[in-house]
């Protein structure tokens, strides 16, 4: 078990792209760590440096105390979980668990022991004279899990390995890995392109877009404080609704004719600066008309969702959504009175998008 | 749903295979026929009377020691043709395959050989290695190699397998490298993060993935030998020196040839039929069954 570091790590491709422009962080050692942003943001890239895939441009990955750039990845003491699970086809579900650790010249007995444990724990012990194009993709996906504990390694690196999978599967899925992680301890790297895989397995979360880092932390503070516009739409789900406003005093932000509060709000802004105000839409709450702060919202259609209901509409002017628990609301499109809990105000600079959040 | 057009009645799918029928009928079956006829007939030495003789061709042919020593050297030659185009063509094809730079032209320049008709093979490899003209064959003399197909039946038993591996190699490397980028990369990361060196993971994972082709070619190859080797055979050696070259297709012919013996060439050219049909039967069942993984 190890931690793993990354410092100012950069990857530019034969052909000049620069798919990874120079990321630090530090994964403690048993952390799981997730790595989530938009399709070509070179998540899988760094991923496969960590691996040992690719060449390292510059920077260094360290796994431990060891600085692991120029190690070959079967010396780095990692296992990868492939998104196609990248079986052996021509071997059985048991030789493919064994064909690392036969490579590495451990002890028969030793083998079969970790085999059948690693069958045991993922509950593929019937399966393990079968080949690969015998089995469902849930159950290809648990032999590909296997492949990875039976080495025992020190770090785990999961390259979208559940995107194959169907909605429930996922899942269910889901759970187990991060069950599985805990249980043996293991530090894990995840990557994935799925928010609410990223929310829920982390506990550390990288948000990337176009090859850098655009926030690092627990992920309810990424939900809670998003560093950039980016990141305020990229978490969460529906995404959150972004007006333009103007600053108009301290903690107060101008929206149309009507004036916000905002909690989190830097105090050297001069009035009248231009900004984006976040909400989200489960944060809004229905107000009485005309009270102060409040706003005029136009409902045009509703989405329904079971639990909780989408309300479509028209906020000065800008397409807005609402999400509300159903019954809680009543369901017609027409004119509503909304507003936002002071604390729940995210406030973004109109050009660059960073939030402009306290100290 | 359906997956297929279907069309009523016979008509249209005869008339559409219609084409291909005929070919086949006038280029194979009746061939064919005509052959296993003739391998039951007995000419006398003007070709006057023809006599219905059963299986007298085939008795008379099992009975002469140079069928067996044409099946030798059928032998010999289908084996080492085999195993050189296989095997350097899939050096070839891995080489390819790692994405050198140029590869495109060194996959351009090993797709030629194949483009050249055997006749002009055969010739090639004769100007190359000719005892007293080809530049290859001097090399071999000034390094002291006494080297004279014409005279030496090992040496032009070597000269027919260069030439016949040479034009083959470009078909099998083809192959190999379309088998290999099937290979779904991340199978042989896994391998690589699994710990299995370069050599390990060619022989533990990539030669497994390509046994279908492997096997699928050897077959082609066997067929190719058997067969398609006249030409650089006619050329190269003619069969000689002393019948060091003959094969049982060449044997065919020259027993053929001035009609001297038709009877028997049809009789042997009936046995390389059933060779090939046994040979191809045999990959059918075999790729079903045990290649498949
Ligand atoms: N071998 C390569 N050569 C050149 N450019 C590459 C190569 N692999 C990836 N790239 C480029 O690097 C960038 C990042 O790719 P990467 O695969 O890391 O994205 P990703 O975040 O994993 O995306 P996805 O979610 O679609 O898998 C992309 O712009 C891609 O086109
Ligand atoms: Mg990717």
């Amino acid at each position: 078990m190890a931690q793993v570091t990354l410092n100012n790590v950069k990857k530019i491709y034969a052909g000049g792209v620069e798919a990874v422009k120079g990321v630090s962080f530090d994964i403690p050692d048993g952390g799981f760590c997730v790595l989530v942003g938009p399709s070509g943001c070179g998540k899988s890239t760094l991923l496969r440096m960590v691996a040992g895939l690719e060449t390292i441009s510059a920077g260094e990955v360290a796994i431990g105390s060891r600085v692991v750039n120029q190690v070959e990845p079967a010396d780095r003491d990692i296992a990868m979980v492939f998104q196609n699970y990248a079986l052996y086809p021509h071997m059985s579900v048991y030789d493919n668990m064994a064909y690392g650790l036969r490579n590495r010249g451990t002890p028969k007995d030793e083998i079969d022991k970790r085999v059948q444990e690693a069958a045991r724990i993922l509950a593929i012990e019937p399966f393990l004279q079968r080949r690969p194009r015998q089995l469902s993709g849930g159950q290809r996906q648990r032999v590909a899990m296997g492949r990875a504990i039976v080495r025992k390694p020190q770090v785990f690196l999961f390259d979208e390995p559940l995107s194959n999978l169907d909605a429930k599967l996922r899942v269910q899925m889901r759970v187990e890995i991060k069950k599985l992680q805990r249980a043996l301890g293991v530090t894990a790297i995840y990557v994935t392109h799925d928010q609410v895989e990223a929310m829920t397995l982390s506990d550390k979360l990288v948000v990337m877009n176009g090859g850098q880092v655009e926030q690092i932390g627990v992920p309810s503070e990424v939900y809670r404080k998003p560093a950039s516009r980016f990141v305020a739409t990229f978490i969460g789900s529906p995404p959150m609704n972004l007006l333009p406003a103007k600053v108009d005093g301290h903690g107060i932000i101008a929206l149309g004719d009507a004036l916000l509060q905002a909690r989190d709000l830097r105090e050297d802004l001069a009035t009248g600066t231009a900004v984006e105000v976040g909400l989200r839409p489960e944060d809004i709450e229905i107000a009485s008309e005309g009270a102060a702060g409040s706003l005029p919202f136009d409902v045009e259609f509703i989405e329904e969702l079971g639990a909780t209901q989408l309300f479509h509409g028209q906020l000065a002017g800008k397409p807005f959504v609402m999400q509300a628990a159903t019954g809680d609301v009543a369901a017609q499109a027409g004119r509503l009175w909304i507003s936002v809990d002071p604390d729940k105000v995210h406030v973004f600079h109109a050009e660059s998008g960073v939030r402009l959040g306290k100290a | 749903m359906q997956k297929y057009a279907h069309f009523k009645g016979l008509t249209i799918p005869l008339l559409l295979l219609l084409p291909q029928l005929m070919i086949t009928v006038v280029f194979f079956y009746w061939p064919a026929s005509q052959a296993v006829w003739q391998s039951f007939l007995l000419q006398d030495a003007f070709g006057i009377s023809t006599e219905f003789v059963w299986f007298e061709n085939y008795r008379d042919l099992f009975a002469k020691p140079e069928y067996y020593k044409a099946l030798i050297n059928t032998g010999i030659f289908s084996f080492f043709v085999a195993l050189f185009s296989l095997s350097l063509a899939l050096l070839f094809a891995v080489m390819a395959d790692r994405q050198i730079r140029g590869a495109e032209v060194y996959k351009t320049l090993l797709i030629w050989p194949y483009a050249v008709a055997p006749a002009i093979a055969g010739v090639l490899w004769i100007f190359m290695f000719d005892p007293s003209l080809g530049m290859l064959a001097r090399g071999l003399q000034s390094l002291g190699v006494n080297w004279n197909p014409r005279l030496n039946g090992n040496d032009a038993m070597t000269l027919v397998i260069l030439a016949a591996t040479w034009k083959q190699i470009s078909y099998n490397f083809l192959f190999f490298l379309a088998g290999l980028q099937s290979i779904p990369k991340s199978v042989i990361e896994a391998a690589v993060i699994d710990g299995a060196r370069p050599m390990r993971r060619f022989w533990t994972i990539v030669f497994p993935l390509l046994s279908p082709t492997t096997f699928f070619l050897l077959v082609v190859n066997l067929v190719y030998v058997f067969f398609d080797t006249f030409g650089i055979i006619d050329t190269v050696s003619g069969g000689g020196p002393s019948g060091a070259t003959e094969t049982l297709v060449y044997k065919v012919y020259s027993d053929g040839k001035g009609g001297t013996n038709l009877g028997g060439s049809a009789a042997q050219s009936v046995i390389l039929l059933a060779m090939v049909i046994a040979m191809t039967a045999f990959q059918f069942r075999f790729i079903e069954r045990k290649v498949t993984y």
